[in-house]
């Protein structure tokens, strides 16, 4: 019985052809399992590792790399919510947002709500500078951020 | 005619980003018909001759990087489509992917005509979900339409483009980077040479181009070279190693102006007249203290130095780094440059890759003594330490494999030399920073 769901395996291998090396699936099929599992576990390392040829050690070591993957001490809540702390935002109140979100969230960045529904983070430039300050919820912006504003997008993501 | 917009010509139209709409106005018609009337060597030599320069920070000539491919090569050669846009600041990139993809995927389809290659990675940072879901459905299109695939309307070329998405790291930016990236490997990038032309995607020749240089590429293509060479400025005849700065450029304008926003404007166009005539100047009746001119590694212009033209030579001749990304920032005569600084610092300590020693090492120490003369605790020889460790990293000292410890290191000389008074006046007396978070935890 392996760890990895029957689809899950199907769209890794779906990447297979694409790339003259099995190496280079190392990245999508994180990223499948991430977005599905919201951490990356050993067993599916282990996995991954054996469908594209590759020591185990060698897709860990590219998934920490990227401090983006999370492990399974450590899983992303539901919703991924990161704010941008980079200049354009920094300029625009981006701290004091920040400071909003752990202070509403009643969470550190890092931290993921007890209900398990937010997980908080810090992120540098996002790419949405004209809507500074700005977050991004999962993978998707969001622009002009006032502290009422997050106040509903806490709700909107609690709910 | 010159200032009639082509890049943005079609973003607020409904479904600027479906296939229908972009051919009910003209869109592939030129690539059918290059794809009949012309040889791959035309096309180098138009976009060569069109002057077009890289728009992902470092203008390069983009014909000239065509041609150091090897002659003859019996292949694969790869396109690696850079757009992990990681700049601070910029934001260029995704407005073109998420608005109107099929001019990007077109200038795809030129370049790998071009360089004979039919495999194109498009690399795209993960932040971007919403530009990724358009192209993959702008991609889906055109294999429906017989446009991408296997020998395409009859002829002889075939083309497969693959988005591959990034996960958050800065350095994927860096060509190098992206390829390792691409590979499945950290994303560590390469000593130079061999050079990605030579050896790049899993070992095989590579041109790494930024979107909005494809783009131009459709551009070009379809309008024709005296077009391209009508916008723009020409090579300074005083400089003979100029080679001119044509074209229009999506200019990025954020921070402390009324509005921000990203226009496409002829290359040229003064900081002060972006900041006036398109941010409407700056809030609250403040003045501008700072601009950066191309994203957080060109470094800083004062107000003195806003009307210095933001072509490929204009940041350049007041001690900036170069044009970078175009992506301009204002700060208002209210700010820290100390704050400032500091933010700026916290962003290389956090994106270095490590492996170079004095930029892991060099980008920490510059955080650290920026904190320090935040919290009010900074020394007069700190500003000495900051410069002198700024100085030594970098490809231009000859210590590091890429240019992001250049780009870390430039915005603390640039501010340490033009705003050495501010600096001096904090520590003297002791001020602390008014930001509420001085301590921030670590996370991401
Ligand atoms: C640290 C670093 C980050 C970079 N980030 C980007 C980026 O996000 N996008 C980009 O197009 N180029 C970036 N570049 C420049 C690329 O290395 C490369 O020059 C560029 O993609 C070439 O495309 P062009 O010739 O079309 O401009 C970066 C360079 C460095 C040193
Ligand atoms: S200069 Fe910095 S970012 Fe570039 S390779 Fe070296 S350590 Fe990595
Ligand atoms: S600085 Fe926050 S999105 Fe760019």
């Amino acid at each position: 019985m392996s760890f990895l769901s029957e689809t899950i395996r199907k769209q890794i291998e779906a990447y297979i052809p694409r790339y003259p090396s099995k190496q280079a699936v190392t990245l999508p099929a994180l990223h499948i399992v991430h977005d599905e599992l919201r951490y990356v576990p050993k067993e599916a390392i282990e996995e991954i590792a054996e469908m594209l040829d590759l020591a185990p050690s060698e897709v860990y070591d590219t998934m920490t790399f990227y401090q983006f993957f999370r492990e399974k001490h450590n899983p992303l809540g539901k919703t991924r919510l990161w704010v941008c702390r980079s200049l354009a935002c920094h300029l625009r109140g981006a701290d004091k947002l920040l400071d909003h979100f752990c202070d509403k969230l009643r969470i550190h960045p890092g931290e993921t709500t007890k209900d398990g529904k937010i997980t908080l983070e810090f992120a540098e430039c996002i790419g949405a500078c004209e809507g500074a300050p700005c977050v991004l919820i999962n993978d998707e912006h969001r622009l002009n951020i006032s502290h009422e504003k997050a106040d509903q997008l806490i709700n909107e993501l609690t709910k | 005619m010159t200032n009639e917009p082509v890049l943005l010509a079609r973003i607020n139209k409904a479904n600027s980003e479906k296939l229908e709409g972009y051919r009910q106005d003209g869109g592939y018609q030129t690539f059918e018909k290059v794809l009949k009337e012309k040889s791959p060597i035309d096309v180098i030599t138009q976009v060569k001759d069109s002057g077009l320069r890289g728009r992902g920070g470092a203008g390069f000539p983009t014909g000239l990087k065509w041609t150091f491919l090897p002659k003859d090569h019996p292949g694969p050669i790869y396109l690696c489509i850079n757009a992990d846009e990681s700049e601070p600041c910029t934001f260029n990139n995704r407005i073109l992917m998420e608005k109107d993809p099929h001019q990007v995927l077109e200038g795809i389809m030129f370049a790998c005509y071009a360089i004979r290659s039919q495999t194109a990675y498009f690399y795209i940072r993960y932040e971007y979900g919403h530009a990724y879901r358009i192209l993959q459905k702008a991609i889906d299109e055109l294999y429906s339409a017989g446009l991408l695939g296997k020998n395409i309307l009859g002829s002889n070329f075939s083309l497969d483009i693959f988005l591959h998405r990034g996960a958050g790291a800065y350095i994927c930016g860096e060509e190098t980077g992206l390829i390792e990236s691409l590979e499945g490997k950290r994303a560590w990038p390469r000593i130079k040479p061999p050079f990605p032309a030579i050896e790049g995607a899993f070992r095989k020749p590579t041109i790494v181009n930024n979107v909005e240089t494809l783009a131009c590429v459709t551009h070009i293509m379809r309008k024709g070279n005296d077009w391209f060479k009508s916008i723009g400025v020409p090579p300074d005849p005083k400089n003979p190693r100029d080679a001119g700065s044509y074209g229009p450029k999506l200019y990025c304008l954020s921070g402390h102006v009324n509005e921000t926003g990203c226009w496409e404007i002829p290359m040229g166009i003064t900081a002060r007249q972006l900041i006036e005539q398109y941010g409407k100047g700056v809030p609250n009746n403040r003045k501008v203290k700072a601009i950066i001119p191309g994203g957080l590694s060109m470094g800083f212009m004062t107000e003195s130095e806003l009307d210095t033209p933001l072509d490929f030579n204009g940041p350049g001749k007041v001690g900036c780094l170069g044009l970078g990304t175009a992506a301009v920032t204002v700060i208002d005569d209210q700010t820290s440059m100390i704050d400032v600084l500091h933010n700026i610092c916290q962003f290389y300590a956090h994106e270095s890759c490590g492996q170079c020693t004095p930029c892991r090492e060099g980008t920490g120490w510059m955080l650290k003594i920026t904190d320090r003369l935040r919290r009010g605790q900074g020394r007069q020889e700190d500003l000495d330490i900051l410069v002198e460790v700024a100085d030594r990293i970098g490809i231009m000292p000859g210590t590091t494999i890429c240019g992001l410890s250049d780009g870390a290191g430039w915005p603390v000389k640039n501010a340490i030399r033009k705003f050495r008074a501010e600096f001096e006046d904090a520590i003297r007396t002791g001020r602390r920073s008014n930001l509420k978070s001085l301590t921030m935890a670590g996370a991401h």
